[in-house]
């Protein structure tokens, strides 16, 4: 596909065709994982429902499927308000910041052997780095909104990613030691040869502590006081409405899908299939592409955002810190010194 | 001891296992939504719906005017004018129930000593304009017309429990 695309594009000069054919790839990602976060919030309320004894919507199209685009145009025709005496070009600048670190870091996630848009070396580092600009999104529509619930949100949401990216970092931190590289796709390639080489089996407390972390940093249940509407109505986007609000929607909800891709990635083999090194289920599941297999670690991973949020009660905020930089980041510490002992004496199967 | 084990029970996040495992079941258990126009829940013959007035076998009105609705009606709902008619009976000439302030209590039917106001099983209606929450005399007497059969068959239904 992309051959055809670079011989129709053979009469203009390289920087050109370059660059048309990087802003269709990043298309070719951005416009599924829009679809993918609308549809997300359907089966949202969908999963939530149905474990709360309900059916949930079911109105709009065939079983309500067509409710995400019902919202969407309801958001879209909606007024976007800025508060007086808030700070309009920051008021408006925020959810910009927040939604383009949840896209960007899409640039270097691999979907399936060298189907990654950059396949840079130091990829786990760019992750960890533009994801957590998203805060300074939070932040900023905090302060810009001058309300005392949007500043809270904010002041809580910042305490907690921070906190919780350390316990995040040093869980990637063993990810990268046990694969021996910061390339994703070679992180991926690092756990060849079945279910039992996949790194949430020497990496389990990391795994945990990675997915926790990870639901920490979305600001998803239970760890969601940044907008914890019993006590601060909202949150940091109380103020927000119509577009601005749904820009911030869809950067929650892109941020949950990366994590839960980035899960799939780096402990549970990525786009490898589950059935590798299994005589007799090897072959007979040869030909699906290794694309679904991630797809579908990662509908699962999502599956669990979603059953947590169903379950746990939210945590209570000094429970929250206490969570992550008493029990989180010693469990971590603890753990990169017992793997750094596993791979110099090369113990079991993985560091061998 | 105890310590011990539950340092370990929660380290090992056991409870919240436990918690999902209780609201996985719950996401196959059937799911008990009413899908309102199409399925309705079934109504009991005491429901106190919209109100209508009664007539005897005869045609004749029951209501006597003798205002012991409007005396007990709880938010002031009904307001009765009366005259004494040709043939010496006493009627109303204005009997008004503002569905506005209305709280479907059901005082005004169990006060009237002639069954003549009564509540039906009907609560699907609307106003557009406010006048149309306004139940007037006549208004009353057709809905009562109209839903005689169900409104006779709740009330004897209800004898055997009065």
């Amino acid at each position: 596909m992309i051959e055809t695309l670079q011989n129709l594009l053979s009469f203009l000069p390289e920087v050109v065709q370059s660059l048309i054919i990087i802003a269709v790839k990043i298309l070719a990602i951005v416009l599924p994982i829009m679809g993918a976060v609308a549809y997300l919030t359907l089966a949202e309320r969908k999963v939530i429902s149905y474990i709360q004894v309900r059916i949930g919507p079911n109105r709009v199209g065939p079983r309500g499927l067509l409710q995400p685009i019902a919202d969407a145009l309801k958001l879209i025709m909606k007024e976007v308000i800025i508060p007086t005496k808030a700070n309009p070009y920051l008021f408006m600048i925020a959810p910009v910041l927040a939604f383009a670190p949840a896209i960007a870091a899409w640039a270097v996630v691999p979907f399936d052997e060298g189907m990654v848009l950059s396949n840079i070396d130091a990829s786990l580092l760019y992750i960890l780095a533009i994801t957590s600009m998203g805060v300074y999104g939070v932040i900023l529509a905090g302060w810009a909104s001058n309300s005392k619930y949007a500043f809270l949100g904010a002041m809580r949401s910042a305490a907690q990613i921070v906190s919780y990216e350390i316990a995040m970092g040093f869980a990637l931190v063993t990810v990268l030691m046990a694969a021996g590289s910061l390339n994703l796709t070679e992180i991926v390639n690092a756990q060849q040869g079945g279910v039992w080489m996949w790194f949430f089996i020497p990496l389990w407390p990391m795994f945990l502590v990675y997915y926790i972390a990870g639901l920490a940093e979305t600001n998803r249940a239970p760890f969601d006081v940044a907008e914890g509407e019993s006590e601060i109505v909202a949150g940091f986007h109380v103020e927000y409405s119509g577009m601005s609000f749904s820009i911030f929607f869809l950067a929650e909800y892109a941020n949950m899908i990366l994590i839960a891709l980035l899960t799939a990635l780096m402990f549970c083999g990525g786009w490898l299939s589950p059935f590798q090194g299994i005589p007799g289920l090897e072959a007979l599941f040869s030909w699906v592409p290794g694309i679904i297999w991630l797809l579908l670690k990662t509908s699962f991973f999502l599956f669990l955002f979603l059953w947590f949020r169903a379950t746990f009660p939210r945590y209570r905020y000094d429970q929250i810190m206490r969570l992550g930089w008493k029990v989180l980041i010693p469990i971590t510490i603890l753990w990169v010194l017992l793997l750094g002992l596993a791979i110099v004496e090369g113990w079991g199967p993985w560091f061998g | 001891m105890n310590a011990i084990k539950h340092f370990f029970k929660t380290f090992f996040l056991w409870e919240l296992v436990l918690g999902l495992k209780l609201t996985g079941k719950y996401l196959f258990a059937r799911k008990i939504t009413v899908q309102y126009p199409e399925e309705k829940t079934p109504q009991s013959h005491r429901f106190r719906g919209l109100h209508a007035q009664r007539r005897y076998a005869n045609g004749e009105e029951r209501c006597i005017a003798c205002k012991l609705c409007e005396a007990v009606c709880p938010a002031l709902a009904i307001t009765i004018d009366l005259e004494e008619r040709d043939d010496g009976s006493r009627r109303t000439t204005r009997y008004d129930i503002d569905l506005a302030k209305c709280i479907f209590c059901g005082f005004c039917e169990e006060s009237c000593p002639v069954d003549a106001i009564v509540e039906t099983r009907h609560f699907e209606y609307h106003g557009e304009v406010r006048e149309d929450l306004l139940m007037t005399k006549e208004k009353l007497l057709a809905l009562g017309d109209r839903l005689e059969t169900e409104i006779a068959k709740d009330r004897a239904s209800d004898a055997q429990y009065r």
